[in-house]
């Protein structure tokens, strides 16, 4: 796992905060904040059109949420976005499938994120995403809040979750019942993480677009 | 960058575990503010021919949602003007004067709004809101609710772990997944497990509603109370829910003869992004009048698994004792939190639960981890296993009941063997996956799941989708256990069904003794009015708080 330490997290603190209240000087629609220095995208998202319901039986959709990977460049603990979406990739290619990324605008809800994408997939098996890297396998027959599997503590997701989370989705798309990836549990990510998760969920909030439907991604990895 | 010099102490202190806890400065345009956001509203209600044409500064044409259902099912509207005549400085006092009884109190508060309400909470101090605990909680005797689960869903070790709660004291245990096909088999082994510890003990399984509206109707959970309402309209509308939903779901398990309780608390809706910018406090109130309008019995509060949010800003744990108050003063039972982690300090855990341990509530523990919580499925408790005989000593240091009992190691591997065994038979008679004896003696003395042999995953779910497809019911598992010579475990979960055709478990604040004798707020009211009156030790309990099995007596030195 990523560390991350107390100095990181007072910084991302300060800068929601002062972001916050400059925005609230300048008291007119905010900009996307630039990625800072450590958080060099590599990685383009680029959108090519409201996403349409697949038909091949061999897809895997991944829905991320509204910020992932464009205000937002890595997880609660430091995984960068481009290392989350290539990593559940190569896991669903592992297993002969392809994968499809969609953008989904309305909401920031995991559950509902993986559902979309789920009903937009043509196997009928998707993945949500959040930006702080909360993530679900999801099924199109399954109520939003169900679940294939749910990965709800995201300080423990690494790249190799991710990964068997590709893996695991692609599986359950191909008709198996893979053994679900070995559940991590800290008791003590809540007292380090939830407030700062507060934080975060608040802002990518604000990248909720009711109006926009979820839009195909074109996912480009850069050097 | 140079290091800048630093100080010893400092250094020391920045060590320290509550170094580790996040905290967080208060953000009041997106509700990250415990009470008192400038965007709470001013307290007011305005009635015409019998209706409320306005509440907390809004017209009835501009409510949403959540107001409407609080402004036509919660508010009583007989006491609803002079309630709110009354200033909230008067209404905080009556809370904590021992002088005016816990009804009056309920009578007057029944007409208040919810930004009335969250204003009273500004007046009480800490020490004033454990005062006003001691009366106004709804049943006299104080008891507790246990968390069992396990890393790896292992049958056995659940059982086993279920039975030694049941044995500890715990009224009520709680189960949910690692992964979310286990839950009917964890269902089984808390039935089982709990009855075999204790006749009369109720569990649950905490996973998607309708899955554990099923569940409970096979009889294989008692109660329910994972039925999450929210204080804002966006985010009951993301989980696909209305009040109007969560009271119909309330009235199916009603109508088959089982509890329930809903669940709320302070922070969910921040967490969610879609706090409006209220306080926490605010639109906690607003859950607890959707819930008292919902005509459910009770509600599980006192932030829940967002703890970690009122408890990163300023004034937070008042704050989440505070909504304890509001449920009990709103006529409803509470299953007061501590129920998840929240700091690395444990100077900061113990003080977390004191405003509920110390006045007694109806369960002070909505989850206290009967595991150790590397095996807790929700995440941490406040408390877990380990801490079971600091707990014991503070009962005992205070004179206090909070819920536990002494217990001796011989007695815990006797319920744990049993247990086991029990499971072992009861899977055997169905065709599930075998029990080894190797299993039952590993379980029977286990501590938790790292201690335990892996057991076969997939075969075990297929089991899990056997239980749900061929309809098993409680009365299946009741044949097995006779028919293989567990007839006492047979009998008491026979008794636990015919608890859903008495009904006297729906009353408010429900418990079930060993004898399937059911206490309430109604046969079991809470009268306190000061010293000599309410809940007092009786000698009996007070020996058996006092006998921890690792006191040296005098006669033994």
């Amino acid at each position: 796992m990523v560390a991350i330490n107390e100095e990181l997290v007072r910084k991302v603190v300060a800068e929601v905060l002062a972001e916050v209240l400059s925005e609230r000087k300048a008291s007119s629609t905010f900009s996307a904040p630039s990625a800072t220095s450590s958080q060099v995208a590599n990685m383009k998202l680029v959108e090519v059109g409201p996403a349409k319901k697949g038909t091949d039986p061999r897809e895997v959709v991944i829905g991320i949420s509204p910020g992932f990977g464009t205000v937002f460049h890595e997880t609660i603990v430091g995984v960068p976005h481009s290392e989350v979406l290539r990593q559940v990739i190569a896991g669903i290619e592992e297993e002969g499938l392809k994968a499809r990324v969609v953008k989904v605008y309305p909401l920031c809800d995991v559950g509902f994120i993986g559902k979309i994408a789920a009903n937009l997939s043509g196997s009928g098996v998707g993945i949500g995403i959040l930006s702080r890297g909360t993530a679900v396998i999801h099924h199109k027959d399954l109520p939003p809040l169900g679940n294939l599997e749910l990965f709800p503590q995201a300080p423990l997701l690494d790249a190799e979750v991710f990964r068997s989370i590709g893996r695991n989705a692609a599986k359950y798309a191909k008709g198996e019942h893979p053994t679900p990836v070995p559940t991590r549990n800290d008791p003590m990510a809540r007292p380090r993480y939830q407030g700062l998760a507060a934080l975060l969920h608040n802002k990518e909030a604000r990248y909720v677009d009711e109006s926009k439907p979820p839009m195909e991604v074109k996912v480009e990895f850069l050097k | 960058m140079a290091e800048r010099k630093r100080s010893k102490r400092f250094e020391v202190l920045e060590a320290r575990p509550v170094h580790k806890d996040g905290f967080i400065a208060e953000w009041p345009e997106v509700g990250l503010v415990a009470i008192d956001s400038p965007n709470d509203p001013v307290p007011s209600i305005k009635i015409e021919n019998g209706k409320v044409v306005e509440m907390d500064g809004k017209r009835r044409e501009e409510f949403d949602m959540i107001d409407q259902f609080i402004a036509d099912y919660a508010i009583d509207l007989s006491v609803a003007e002079e309630a709110m005549a009354k200033s909230e400085l008067e209404l905080a006092k009556m809370l904590v004067d021992v002088n005016c009884p816990a009804e009056e109190v309920r009578r007057i508060f029944g007409g208040l709004t919810p930004a009335k309400l969250t204003a009273v909470m500004k007046h009480l101090n800490i020490v004033e809101i454990m005062m006003a605990m001691q009366k106004m909680r709804v049943r006299k005797t104080p008891k507790n609710q246990a968390h069992v689960t396990s890393a790896t869903d292992n049958p056995v070790l659940l059982a086993c772990d279920a039975a030694e709660a049941a044995l500890r004291g715990f009224v009520e245990i709680e189960t949910t997944v690692a992964v979310n096909r286990y839950a009917p088999l964890n269902a089984l082994s808390l039935l089982i497990g709990g009855q075999v510890g204790r006749p009369g003990v109720m569990s649950q399984d905490a996973l998607e509603e309708s899955f554990e509206l099923k569940i409970g109707m096979r009889g294989l959970t008692a109660y329910a109370e994972t039925v999450s309402v929210y204080g804002t309209e966006r985010v009951f509308l993301d989980g696909d829910d209305t009040p109007w939903s969560k009271a119909f779901l309330a009235s199916c398990y009603a109508s088959r003869g089982m509890k329930m309780r809903f669940t709320s608390g302070t922070g969910s809706e921040v967490q969610m992004g879609a706090a409006e910018g209220k306080s926490m406090l605010y639109l906690e109130a607003r859950c607890i009048l959707v819930t008292k309008g919902a005509g459910v019995q009770g509600l599980q509060n006192g932030s829940i698994s967002c703890i970690g949010v009122p408890g990163a800003v300023p004034d937070g744990l008042r704050v989440v004792a505070a909504e304890n108050l509001l449920t009990m003063a709103c006529g409803l039972e509470v299953a007061s939190g501590n129920d998840q982690t929240f700091s690395h300090s444990d100077l900061r855990r113990c003080a977390r639960t004191i405003p509920q341990l110390f006045p007694g509530t109806d369960l002070i523990f909505s989850g206290y981890s009967a595991v150790p919580n590397y095996d807790n499925m929700f995440a941490g408790s406040n408390w877990d296993i380990e801490d079971v005989d600091d707990y014991l000593a503070i009962q005992r240091d205070f004179k206090v009941d909070g819920g536990l009992r002494p217990v001796t190691e011989e007695e815990v591997i006797a319920v744990r063997n049993k247990a086991a065994r029990a499971l072992q038979a009861v899977y055997e008679e169905l065709g599930f996956p075998p029990i080894t004896d190797e299993e039952v003696e590993i379980a029977t003395y286990a501590h938790g799941s790292k201690d335990m042999p892996p057991r076969n995953v997939a075969e075990d779910l297929k089991a899990a989708d056997r239980l749900l497809n061929e309809g098993i019911t409680a009365v299946d598992i009741v044949k097995a256990l006779a028919k293989r010579g567990f007839r006492d475990v047979a009998e008491a979960i026979l008794m636990m069904m015919k608890q859903r055709i008495s009904g006297d478990y729906l009353q408010t604040s429900a418990w079930i003794d060993e004898n399937g004798y059911v206490w309430s707020a109604v046969n079991d009211p809470n009268d306190y009015m000061g010293p000599g009156t309410g809940y007092r030790l009786s000698q009996e309990r007070w020996e058996e708080i006092k006998n921890i099995p690792w006191a040296i007596k005098p006669e033994d030195v």
